[in-house]
């Protein structure tokens, strides 16, 4: 029997950090991604990664104490036990990039520094620079470089996947392999493997424009959907409150913009054409000022992004008539601005051409992250506090040490497998660890640690599980041939619908324009502020729009490096996806982390503390229901970030001034 | 080929363009076109109506929603890489208006700021085109293999930590390592030509970035230990000693890597170690 290999799709944090531990353990990789994975959107984090280190610790903080921060920072939607293993692992995970040669910065006495992030009282987070996710990302595509001179990985960039291959059905489902196109030829091929990991990332293009890569469409999990995998908690999407609207994308301006001084405002004409500066202060709306006199402009995150959407979307009083809001810092002395912001003015200046020293800022919430994901399980480790444990406060004892296997199982074949035997979804892609909101600087974190938890898991699968019962070698050819076959016809089927008379700009049947108008009905129905009729209506746009693609026209009938079928197809699957998040956000009547209904404006425990599922139908219909959330490690408390409290200003204040 | 540097002279000018760029008007996007590789190159223009803050990401993105020409031809999207859009991935490199660049952080005012200006694309010269604006950047990524760049590891086991480091010697390292491998150092390097052929690779010229990644994992207390056959690879052919000093690739990095400060250390180093080896005799 020749060895079983193991196909990675995409290669950012989560797809590396697997490839890398599956690689050494001897099991050969094929690891897939539709960009040079030196580029994979991972690059884009900035903040910095969280972990318990020494001098938090002698202050009273723990592993245990992140993994508390992190259950209630995700109001309580999060499966419990992977996130304490997460936890456990964060320090190990940390020494080891420290050892891979990431340029962490450094105290004095050469030690790694640390610096305040949200969520938390404690320095926890590590950080390069500012652009944390680059060099972490970087450090592990060195790895993969090293191995892959070595000939353990083989790399297929500028592959796209298609679709997963799976034999039997039900509960017997496998997943064999894979298969993809090559984005320059064309070329439609199948590929076996033991087992696929997917760690292909978000899904912000469904949003239209957000913080997220071009690349980041959630096409792969929609396509292991339409197989029948299980798409959880897909409502779940972080929206960050203060990005630059561009006319190709957001990008982060960091909240430390608000923490300096910044005012946010528009003008009180609706519609107001003057520039801002000639806008004299009585004819401002500094509407987080008059609305929050305690808080001014640094309330939460969440209520900043809620404010500041209804302000744009339904009052329509954003500025110039669109969905943006000024963040002015031009009152402040330009050379304390440099001081203390320097790179993030540079920042706005480059990619806006307007220097906030001396113009008002203009921005808007941006979609930035996906909680939710592929649905993935796991075998529970050896904690059992016999009941759910209390709250847990600095200093306290610990209920439990931070053994390896305390929280999941290391090594079980299904840790982080989805419901399809052999299919493994891996970082954010899958809906593990965040629950309903992320703490920021846990991503990084979740990418790294499911790639070299899970992997583990992965080995073991193909070495004992059900390949070595039946190999993937052995299966018929006719599987692969088929699913290749059918992957073949819908891209011909795409393709072969070419413009012939009909007027290439006509919006009716471009996918470009039904992206568009997905992007802009996804963002106004289901991201900072839900109700059930706007989902519905949204609902209702979903279908015109599935139904215009049904008839969907490409401006592109090459059969070389058409990318325009790419994103074509991608559309299709894009809307799927849509129909998934949408409905699970109508079917979920409270408000939890955030997911914000202004029509069930409380959480509901008994109702909803439940992992939403997303289902596709073989006929491409959905369907959602609710299970339970194993939620046995730790008692669900109001997520209250101590607004209730007497100290609470000038804890919030932190918060706000140390998160972007 | 003459070339125009991003950093040189045209920062100041670019500002002054962007004071005076006219709202609501029309700009021709002149863009160089190739159906695949072997195939003839064309140029095709495009007229975009410019919205505020717009790049020339969003220009090509206006266009592959209207793929007309400005004399009225139909035509297809054109063709170009891209990902983060926020000059990290590095990706979206081509050359505007005769100088390599990002083109996400291209912004259209400050380079055709008055009603009917052109702004030019062209793919990157020194790298096979794939189609249209899109190249093949293989060859680069193989120069990181030739300077084993990286830090060899005892597997990706907790392990403790890894050897402490002054905050100094992280700036060092630290600005070398925000290159992204976009390529716009070997686009201007005068000594970094074209090379189609794979089997060539590994004995024509690294290029600027690959030489300040060796002095990165030179300087890198565990990465040291393959010091040697980095700088045995750097002096022999299409090493250190094909670099001309013309001194460009600094000038247009777009993370300012200290380019040629890398090669003149990674110059020093070789030097030492020849003398070791001929003294030595290893």
């Amino acid at each position: 029997m020749s060895q079983e290999r193991v196909i990675v799709v995409g290669g950012g944090l989560a797809g590396l950090a697997a490839s890398v531990r599956i690689a050494e353990a001897g099991v050969p990789v094929d690891l897939f991604s539709m960009v040079p994975v030196k580029r994979s959107h991972s690059v884009c984090a900035q903040g910095g990664i969280n972990a318990c280190n020494e001098v938090a610790r002698q202050q009273g903080y723990s592993e245990y104490q992140h993994f508390d921060e992190t259950l209630y920072g995700g109001d309580y939607l999060a499966d419990q036990n992977p996130v304490l293993e997460m936890t456990n692992w964060a320090p190990k995970i940390i020494d080891l990039l420290d050892r891979m040669g990431v340029p962490f910065n450094r105290t004095p006495e050469q030690n790694r520094d640390l610096r305040l992030f949200g969520g938390s009282l404690f320095k926890r987070t590590h950080f390069a620079g500012a652009t944390t996710g680059q060099q972490l990302l970087y450090a592990l595509d060195e790895q993969t470089r090293r191995y892959e001179a070595e000939g353990r990985i083989t790399k297929y960039e500028f592959w796209e996947f298609l679709w997963p291959i799976t034999v039997g059905e039900g509960e017997d489902k496998r997943c064999v392999g894979i298969v993809a196109q090559d984005m320059r030829t064309m070329q439609i091929r199948s590929f076996r493997a033991g087992a696929v990991v997917m760690a292909t990332g978000g899904c912000g293009l469904i949003f239209g424009k957000s913080t997220n890569s071009v690349i980041c469409t959630g096409g792969a999990a929609s396509r292991c959907m339409q197989n029948g995998a299980w798409y959880a908690n897909g409502e779940m999407i972080q929206v960050h409150p203060t990005a630059i609207p561009g006319a190709d994308k957001l990008r982060l301006m960091s909240e430390s913009a608000r923490g300096e001084g910044g005012r946010v405002w528009v003008p009180r004409k609706q519609g107001d054409t003057r520039k801002p500066t000639d806008i004299p202060e009585p004819e401002r709306l500094y509407f987080l000022e008059e609305k929050y006199p305690d808080y001014g402009n640094l309330v939460p995150r969440d209520i900043a992004s809620r404010e500041i959407f209804d302000i744009c979307v339904n009052q329509d009083m954003g500025v110039a008539g669109q969905n943006q809001v000024y963040l002015d810092l031009s009152h402040m002395d330009p050379d304390y601005l440099t001081r203390k912001l320097g790179g993030i003015l540079e920042i706005y200046e480059k990619f806006v051409g307007d220097d906030p020293r001396h113009t008002p800022m203009r921005i808007f919430p941006g979609v930035h992250y996906s909680m939710g994901g592929m649905w993935t399980t796991y075998t529970p480790g050896s904690y059992d506090p016999g009941g759910r444990h209390g709250m847990h406060n600095p200093g306290d004892v610990t209920p439990v040490d931070t053994e390896i296997g305390r929280g999941m199982q290391l090594g079980a074949h299904n840790n982080m497998m989805t419901n399809i035997t052999g299919l493994y979804a891996f970082g954010e892609v899958n809906f593990a660890f965040h629950g309903a909101t992320r703490l920021g600087a846990n991503a990084l974190l979740s990418c790294i640690f499911d790639g070299l938890f899970s992997g583990v898991s992965v080995v073991n699968y193909v070495r004992d599980g059900a390949p070595k019962g039946e190999p993937t070698d052995g299966l018929d050819q006719g599987v692969f041939d088929r699913a290749a076959a059918q992957e073949q016809a819908k891209a011909d089927r795409l393709i072969g619908s070419g413009v012939g008379d009909s007027d290439p700009t006509d919006p009716t049947h471009n996918p470009y324009a039904i992206g568009h108008e997905l992007g802009v009905e996804m963002t106004a129905a289901s991201t900072v502020v839900k109700t059930g009729p706007r989902l519905e209506q949204c609902l209702t746009k979903l279908d015109e729009l599935t139904q215009r693609y049904q008839g969907v026209k490409l401006s592109d009938s090459g059969m070389w490096t058409n990318q325009t079928l790419s994103y074509a197809r991608a559309v299709g699957d894009m809307l799927i996806l849509a129909r998934v998040i949408a409905e699970g956000g109508l079917l979920r009547k409270e408000s939890r982390g955030s997911h914000y209904r202004t029509d069930y404006p409380d959480r509901d425990d008994p109702n909803f503390m439940k992992t939403t599922i997303g289902r596709c139908h073989p006929d491409g219909s959905t369907s959602i229901e609710f299970i339970p959330v194993r939620a046995d490690l730790v008692e669900p408390r109001a997520r209250t970030y101590g607004r209730k409290d007497s100290d609470s200003k000038s804890k919030s204040k932190q918060e706000a001034v140390t998160a972007s | 080929m003459a070339i125009a540097y991003a950093h040189e002279s045209t920062a100041d000018q670019r500002r002054a363009n962007r004071k005076k760029a006219v709202d609501g008007r029309t700009v021709i996007c002149k863009v160089k076109r190739c159906d695949g590789p072997g195939k003839p190159s064309r140029w095709e223009s495009f007229k975009v109506p410019v919205e505020p803050g717009m790049n020339v990401i969003a220009c090509l993105k206006h266009i592959a929603q209207n793929p007309v020409t400005s004399d009225g031809k139909t035509t297809t999207p054109v063709v170009y890489d891209s990902g983060c859009l926020e000059e990290v991935c590095g990706a979206c490199t081509m050359v505007i208006n005769g100088t390599a660049r990002q083109s996400c952080s291209c912004l259209i005012d400050e380079y055709a700021p008055r009603e009917g200006d052109t702004i030019t694309l062209e793919p990157m010269s020194k790298f096979p085109v794939i189609r249209d604006l899109w190249v093949d950047r293989a060859r680069l990524f193989n120069s990181l293999k030739r300077v084993k760049a990286w830090v060899p590891i005892d597997g990706a086991y907790a392990l403790g930590a890894g050897p402490k480091e002054s905050q100094a010697n992280q700036e060092v390292r630290y600005d070398i390592s925000e290159c992204m491998s976009c390529g716009c150092c070997m686009e201007a390097c005068p000594q970094f030509n074209i090379e189609p052929d794979e089997s060539k690779w590994d004995t024509s010229f690294v290029g600027p970035h690959a030489i300040a990644q060796a002095r990165l994992f030179n300087a890198h207390g565990v990465g040291k230990v393959l010091k040697n056959d980095r700088l045995d690879e750097l002096m022999g052919p299409g090493g250190v000693s094909d670099c001309g000093n013309a001194q460009n690739c600094v000038k247009v990095c777009p993370k300012g890597v200290p380019l040629t400060e890398s090669i003149g250390a990674i110059g020093r180093q070789v030097t030492l170690r020849s003398f070791a080896r001929f003294f030595k005799g290893r």
